[in-house]
Parts: C-alpha cells; structure tokens; sequence
C-alpha cells in the first residue's frame, strides 16, 4: 500500500505538471529519465538514479551562486 | 532499547525533543557544529556558538539524564568567507580540551567550491595537529557524489590521518561503499525528504556494510525527526534482524567509534 501511494502521488504530480505552462525543467527532466530506470531490470535502480542526477564534473567550481542544491544537476 | 545519537543539532531542538529521546532509550547525544539557517557575521558570533555547544547545551541534556558531547569547525556552508573561517579556525584550539568536545566536525563542503575546499583542507590539518577524531559533512543532492569524492581525496592527502578516525557522514546508495571500502566509518543520515529513508537506510545495511557505519537524525531547525534513529531500529525488527545485530547499529558501533577519543565515556543505561 505504501509503494502504491507514493506512485499515484508521484503521477498526480505529473499530471499537474502537464497541465500547466511552461516547459520541463532539469528538475523534471531528471524525473522522467528516473522513471525510465524504475522499469528496467537493474537491481540497483536508487543508485542508479542517484548517480544519474549527481553533478559528473570532477574539479572543484571557482565559486558558488548559491547555498542548496536542488535535487538534479541543473545541467542535466 | 539503548542507543546513541551520534549526530543531533540540539540548539534547535525543544526540551520536550530531549524527554522523547530519553524516554525512546537515547543514552548519548553527539552535536557538531553547523549553520545556523543564516551566516554570521563575525567570529564572535562563533565564540558563543562554541560556549553553548560545551558548557550550556551539556548542561541542558544533563537534565534529563543524557551526557551530551560536542564537535566544532565552521560548517562548510559559511567557508566561502575565507577571511571569516580562518578567524573562527583559530578559535577552535582554546576549546578543544573542554570535557565534552569529540573532535572536529562537521567539516566538509556543500557546493564543492575552492574556497570550501581550502577551508576543509584547514579543518584536516588542525584536526592532525591536535589529534582529533573528524566528522565529516557531504554535500546534498546532485553534490554529493563530487563532493564525497573531493573530500576522500583531502583526507587521503593528509599523512597524519587516519581513516578509521573519522566518519563520512550523510552517506548514500552512490556514496557508500566508496566510503567503507577505503577503510572510513560511515553515518546514514535518516531525514524525512533529503536524505534516507528507515527503509533505505536498513536496505543498505543489509546490502552494503553493517561495520563501520552508524545511523543518525541530524535533526536540526529543518525538516527532520529526533526519533528517527530509534523508529528504523523498529523497522529492522520488523524485517526480523536480531536484538543484537539492531542493538550493534545503534549502540555498539558509535560507542565503538566515539570511544576513540579518550573524553567519551560508555554510557550507563536504565
């Protein structure tokens, strides 16, 4: 029931997220490319995702614009 | 049921947050100093902060019977001041023989800059210099694979340190063997959205490492649970882990890591 809940709460979002303006983000981008993983045979699929919205650039940045993080790469 | 919090941010916590935890079996709670939600604007602001994490949050957590201990650094959330972090680094050695104080943390980065890098790599040296237990913050979400990797690497230039003094905090499925494999403890932060899950936490248990690591709240002023740590202990017994294997991840292990400094004391439980 808790795995069933989570899945409708997560395609009500992209319901509403289709129903409104504007186009996707990396956030949302990095969503639907998620999805994708949670179909396939990988049994690794958390990792998996969490290795695909992490920055893959490996030297430090000169400076940040920012404090938080948001959940995908934005360059995605 | 016993455990350890190894990694709660009490200044923000409420007393009746204290009762819950003593009441749910907490025997210990470890603070390392953080970002108070805003930056402050002086080392000053950093000398109380350090007062209160050693003489009056201590007292506090003794009024309900929990010894309290304490970590310091500025977080790496308020390094890119690089003049602002080399003040507040050379507060730090006045307080490092209080009876309470574990080591230095939580250092790290949070947006993998080069002057967050610089400051850590600081952190690092002072913690050789005076022999002291590291705890370490990784960055969140789509930062923390680069910056766990970044941070690894600092420590693995420092000859002075050793791995199995310090604890890669917040660690995930991407991030954790990486962590065990090079001979560091690892933490598992349990957060309600950011972090891992009861769930999560207890399936990289089983499937990575249940040596070496430990499991924390983290609670603080933001979206978090004091509770959490004693809640996945319920959902391990649910899965049906023995009473020894839940009583090893969240009382044996921190006391095994925390012991290495000669300040903390095995606690007493009811």
């Amino acid at each position: 029931m808790d795995a069933r809940a989570k899945l409708l709460d997560l395609a009500a979002f992209l319901d509403r997220v289709d129903r409104s303006s504007g186009s996707d983000d990396h956030r949302i981008r990095g969503l639907r490319l998620a999805l994708k993983v949670l179909s396939e045979g990988n049994k690794n699929r958390v990792e998996e995702i969490l290795n695909q919205w992490s920055d893959p650039t490996i030297e430090p940045s000169e400076k940040s614009d920012t404090k938080s993080a948001t959940g995908v790469w934005p360059k995605l | 049921m016993r455990y350890i919090e190894p990694h709660g941010h009490m200044v923000s916590r409420t007393t009746d947050d204290y009762k819950a935890m003593a009441l749910a079996g907490c025997a210990a709670i470890c603070e390392p100093a953080f970002w108070a939600g805003f930056d402050r604007k002086s080392a000053d602001g950093f000398y109380d902060y350090f007062c209160q994490l050693t003489q009056h949050e201590p007292a506090r957590a003794q009024k309900l019977g929990i010894p309290h201990y304490s970590w310091l650094c500025i977080n790496p959330k308020e390094s890119e001041d690089m003049g602002l972090a080399r003040e507040v680094l050379a507060l730090i050695p006045e307080f490092l023989n209080a009876p309470n104080v574990l080591g230095i943390g939580e250092i790290g980065l949070n947006k993998n800059t080069k002057n967050e890098l610089n400051i850590l790599e600081a952190h690092i040296d002072l913690a050789a210099k005076h022999n002291q237990l590291i705890l370490v913050h990784t960055p969140h979400l789509e930062d923390k694979r680069k910056g766990t990797r970044l941070i690894l690497e600092a420590l693995k230039n420092n000859p002075k340190i050793e791995p199995h003094r310090v604890i890669i905090d917040h660690v995930e499925e991407h991030t954790f063997k990486e962590v065990i494999d090079q001979g560091f403890w690892a933490g598992i932060t349990l957060y309600p959205e950011s972090k891992a899950s009861p769930q999560r936490a207890i399936d990289m248990v089983e499937t990575i490492s249940a040596q070496r690591v430990w499991l924390n709240s983290a609670c603080d002023w933001g979206h978090s649970d004091p509770l959490s740590v004693p809640k996945t202990a319920l959902e391990m017994k649910r899965r049906g882990h023995s009473v020894q294997a839940i009583d090893n991840l969240i009382f044996g292990n921190p006391v095994q890591f925390l012991s290495q400094s000669k300040k903390f004391i095995r606690p007493e439980v009811i």
